[in-house]
């Protein structure tokens, strides 16, 4: 399909631009105008990605809308952009979620409001240009470069601990994606020459390459996602970060590290995920079982949430190295249903941290007889987070599910524990929050939600509940993608 | 015997140079202590005399000259077109520090003009003698301005180890190059290569020959395990001239470390390929390791200068036009972060006051936003974080690694610049994250105001669109060789 308007290029500056028109109203007097340009920039930037979705042609695994102009010739480096049926998805949730962050932190931020807002819209161009790259270099600068916002954000808004935080979630990131960028120059001499990542699709490797190459992503993404034993840092960084930062953090940036499997690990190496895919499935189910049981026994809320997070990431890992199409697409399904179900959660636990600023559940008890509207909305959203049909929880955890007991019974049965545990833990902490009497004084003084809350919820809980009960216009968009990364990760590249 | 007068048009404007400073010497004096400025004015107008007359008579082919000692390429035109923007940008940066501390003196210029004439010199050597020439201006007119300030009892101290240690260099290139002599007969650097790539000479002698040399370009570089005096004299120094020492020299070791080792030793690359991976793996360990025990930021950016070096030095481990263009990126793209840095620092000393410390930098996003953000991208750029040139910097020299075969080099590499990481990191946090200690707003002239914006804004830009410089690197080393 030819488009010749540069969409995805409008999609990826038009939010740096206002971004950097944020920043430039400078210090706090202008606090106001910051907040207005933000948020018109952040609508803008969802509405332009509207078309994304209505041009898209679902009949195709190609990429479309596609871009491609000379960035540096000396090493053939090209600015190269493109979507699928994978990417397109996940741009329209980040450029879904960024207006909500926004008005999200509209109140609550009183201080350097223009750094805070031109951060994230600034990031959210940022990861649309990951999400689009084709060139390996190009997709390399925007990865790195989404760190940046994400550093100062929690550094700066964060919680006590939030420098211990910020500098580790930057030295584990980089960790891993330095050696890809090695990987990337392996790659771009073995194919004489190219950075295209389209190329290194249709390049044999040998076997050994292949697996090194495959470790030096697995390293990148595993700690994007982030998988067991490379997750740590997800807890303290998510505990940190202002209540907007848990959200881009839980919703957007962790989708990275999936779509780096999809676009890399399994096209470039697909002899080695097949060689590695069981070692794949069991970190997978040891980030879905065990964290799951560690996420039972939090006292701070944002870190339950956060493990639940790593639980429910396992679940996508899980999907995409169960090799088949149900496994592919309900993680795919399961990346977007959690960055609706992760970003509420994340924020109606700022709305009780905004009120009584405290995380720890032992402070709270009895809200819904204060904040009766709060409670039934966050009951939803717990009720996803759980994987209740109905809910777009399920219908990923449900699809991956049928995807592993076509492989082994018993990956289906260890998948499917997380029903129990994703349950228990989000219940539980539900019950001891929200029900009971009115636990102090402090809980006795909370309001209910204002309109402005209000309006952040009820968008999510429309969303949460359409891919819960219609999710055929996101499968439909990303079917034939998935059929052609199938057939292309079968065939041995050796 | 008939005496044949050299072509002097190629090298015009180190003639320029050389005349230029004494004019200047003489007409500080006759201006006297109230008009200073006529030295500084006049030493910038040099700059721009040579910048025009090298840009003039740009060669895209070598011409020798003074019977073979001298050249001029492309590689030596550009480099000094470099050295003319750095130290001219130096001058802008450092002018009010040293008013401020009664340094303002004609020797300051004079001293800096010698040294950019050895520096020119250095570049455009084709004789081990021109060579060593040039290094001395350079290094005996650096001794003297780290000694500039004379009753600073650091300063004296680090001019005295700089002189000793440098002495001592200056003693292993010598020797290094007196055995080449002995083995090849000639101290000519293209008639050297011949003569070692027809094999008539003893490999026994060129190999020793060979590790005087590079222990000496180490010393030079402050490439570890050579780096000792790195630190002390990055400490010890006036900030201005940390910041000069730091910034143009490096351009000039590049030159020369491509005319002795490249032009003039390239058929041993099987030799030295070995010592400079050595030289490497050590300075990237010991600069990026140690610079995160520095409390003290000039010895931080010290140690930081030596992992940078070691960085560079791959960038010569691969042998090839690819690998060279890629050190000239690398080397330009350090220098400019440099410049930027230490003018920063510059910027929060006051009178009276010396920003030495890291914990200056506090809550420096309270103070200034617009002078924090561009020291935030000069950090990541030293990082190696994209969109920052310093990425691309790096980017080149690994794929020119990675293109020689050496994987694993480049693994370590990038795992050492993970550490080095954490040290930029942690300016970043003082700066953004932790509140100021002073509220004392920040004074500067304008010039240093705009200089100094773009020379941040330029580290980014040139980051967005590398291609030109790329480019230019590529071309250069492509047409010299």
């Amino acid at each position: 399909m030819s488009f010749e308007f540069p969409l995805l290029s409008l999609i990826i500056w038009l939010p740096i631009v206002f971004g950097v028109a944020v920043f430039a109203t400078g210090d706090d007097r202008n606090a106001e105008l910051a907040r207005w340009i933000a948020l018109i920039g952040s609508v803008l930037g969802f509405l332009v990605a509207i078309p994304l979705y209505t041009n898209f042609d679902s009949a195709t695994g190609a990429m479309q809308f596609l871009e491609n102009h000379i960035w540096f010739e000396r090493f053939n480096v090209n600015y190269h952009i493109g979507v699928d049926g994978i990417s397109m998805p996940l741009i329209l949730l980040n450029c879904f979620i960024t207006p909500l962050v926004v008005v999200a932190g509209w109140d609550v931020i009183k201080e350097r409001v223009s750094q805070y807002m031109g951060a994230f819209l600034v990031m959210s161009g940022i990861v649309n240009g990951v999400f689009s790259s084709l060139d390996a270099i190009l997709f390399y600068v925007f990865w790195e470069a989404s760190l940046i916002p994400m550093f100062l954000i929690v550094g700066i808004w964060g919680g006590p601990n939030r420098v211990y935080a910020a500098i580790k979630f930057f030295l584990y990131t980089l960790l891993g994606s330095l050696l890809m960028l090695i990987a990337f120059i392996y790659l771009y001499h073995a194919s004489e020459g190219s950075f295209s990542i389209e190329n290194y699709h249709k390049l044999a490797i040998p076997m050994t390459p292949q697996i090194l190459i495959f470790i030096a992503f697995l390293l990148a993404f595993a700690v994007k996602v982030p998988m067991w034993p490379v997750h740590t840092w997800l807890p303290d960084a998510h505990v940190e970060a202002p209540t907007g930062g848990s959200v881009v953090l839980a919703a957007i940036l962790l989708k990275l590290g999936g779509y780096g499997f999809l676009r890399f690990s399994l096209p470039i190496a697909p002899d080695a995920s097949h060689y590695l895919a069981e070692m794949m499935i069991v970190l997978s189910l040891i980030a879905v079982v065990y964290i799951g049981l560690i996420a039972l026994m939090q006292a701070d809320m944002k870190k339950l949430i956060a493990y639940s997070s790593v639980a429910h990431m396992g679940f996508v890992t899980l999907g995409f190295f169960l090799l088949n199409a149900y496994g592919i697409e309900g993680a795919m399904v399961q990346m977007i249903s959690h960055g609706f179900i992760s970003g509420a959660m994340f924020l109606c636990v700022g709305v009780l941290y905004d009120r009584l600023h405290s995380r720890q559940i032992t402070d709270y008890g009895g809200v819904v007889n204060k904040m009766p509207v709060f409670a039934a909305f966050f009951m939803l959203f717990a009720m996803a987070n759980a994987g209740l049909p109905g809910t777009s929880g399920f219908v990923g955890e449900f699809m991956v599910i049928m995807g592993a007991i076509k492989v082994n019974f018993w990956y289906a049965f260890l998948a499917a524990t997380t029903l129990i545990f994703g349950a228990a833990y989000t219940l539980w902490m539900y019950k001891r929050v929200i029900f009971g009497a009115v636990a102090s004084p402090a809980v006795e003084s909370l309001r209910d939600i204002s309109k402005r809350e209000f309006g952040l919820l009820a968008i999510l809980a429309i969303s949460v509940l359409w891919i819960g009960i219609y999710p055929f216009p996101l499968t439909e968009v990303m079917h034939a993608t998935v059929d052609q990364l199938l057939t292309h990760v079968s065939n041995s590249k050796l | 015997m008939n005496f044949i007068p050299p072509d002097l048009a190629p090298a015009s404007s180190e003639i320029f140079m050389l005349i230029m400073v004494c004019v200047v010497m003489l007409a500080d004096i006759a201006a006297g202590e109230s008009r200073r400025y006529v030295a500084y004015l006049l030493t910038q107008i040099t700059l721009l005399g040579c910048a025009i007359l090298t840009f003039v008579s740009f060669s895209t082919e070598s011409i020798l000259t003074f019977h073979g000692m001298f050249v001029d390429d492309s590689m030596a035109d550009i480099l000094k077109l470099m050295v003319y923007g750095t130290v001219s940008a130096v001058l802008v940066y450092s002018h009010s520090y040293i008013s401020d501390r009664g340094m303002l003196k004609g020797e300051f210029f004079s001293l800096i003009l010698f040294a950019t004439l050895g520096m020119m010199v250095m570049i455009s050597a084709s004789h081990f003698l021109t060579l060593y020439i040039g290094l001395e201006l350079l290094s005996l007119s650096l001794y003297a301005l780290v000694a500039l300030r004379r009753d600073s009892l650091m300063a004296t101290e680090a001019a005295m180890k700089f002189f000793v240690l440098g002495a001592l260099a200056s003693g292993f290139l010598l020797y290094g190059m007196s055995m080449i002599y002995g083995a090849t007969g000639t101290l000519h650097v293209s008639q050297v290569a011949q003569i070692i790539q027809s094999g008539a000479s003893s490999k026994e002698v060129l190999i020793v020959g060979l590790v005087f040399i590079v222990a000496g370009i180490a010393f030079k570089l402050s490439a570890a395990p050579f780096h000792m005096w790195a630190p002390d004299v990055y400490q010890g120094a006036p900030t201005a001239v940390t910041l000069f020492i730091g910034s143009a020299p490096k351009l000039a070791a590049f030159g020369f470390v491509m005319r002795l080792l490249v032009e003039g030793m390239g058929e041993m690359v099987a030799d030295w390929q070995g010592m400079l991976v050595i030289l490497a793996v050590l300075s990237m360990a010991v600069g990026n390791i140690a610079a995160i025990a520095q409390t003290n930021i000039k010895r931080m950016l010290a140690y930081s200068t030596i992992s940078h070096m070691g960085f560079l030095l791959l960038g010569f481990i691969s042998a090839d036009t690819n690998g060279y263009s890629s050190a000239l990126f690398y080397v330009i793209a350090y220098v400019l972060m440099t410049l930027g840095i230490f003018a920063m620092i510059m910027l929060l000393c006051r009178s009276g006051f010396e920003a030495e410390n890291i914990d200056d930098f506090k809550g420096l996003n309270k103070r200034n936003s617009w002078y924090a953000f561009i020291t935030l991208l000069l950090m990541l750029s030293l990082a190696g974080i994209p969109p920052m040139i310093g990425f691309y910097a790096k980017f080149a020299v690994l794929q020119a690694v990675v293109n020689a075969g050496y994987i694993w080099l480049a693994v370590v590499a990038v795992l050492f610049s993970l550490i080095g990481a954490f040290y930029y990191l942690r300016i970043i946090k003082l700066m953004y994250f932790d509140d100021p200690e002073t509220v004392e707003p920040l004074v500067s002239n304008s010039d240093v105001r705009i200089l100094l914006s773009a020379n941040g804004f330029a580290v980014l830009a040139l980051g967005i669109f590398p291609q030109a410089l790329m480019g230019l690197s590529f071309y250069a080393i492509q047409n010299s060789m």
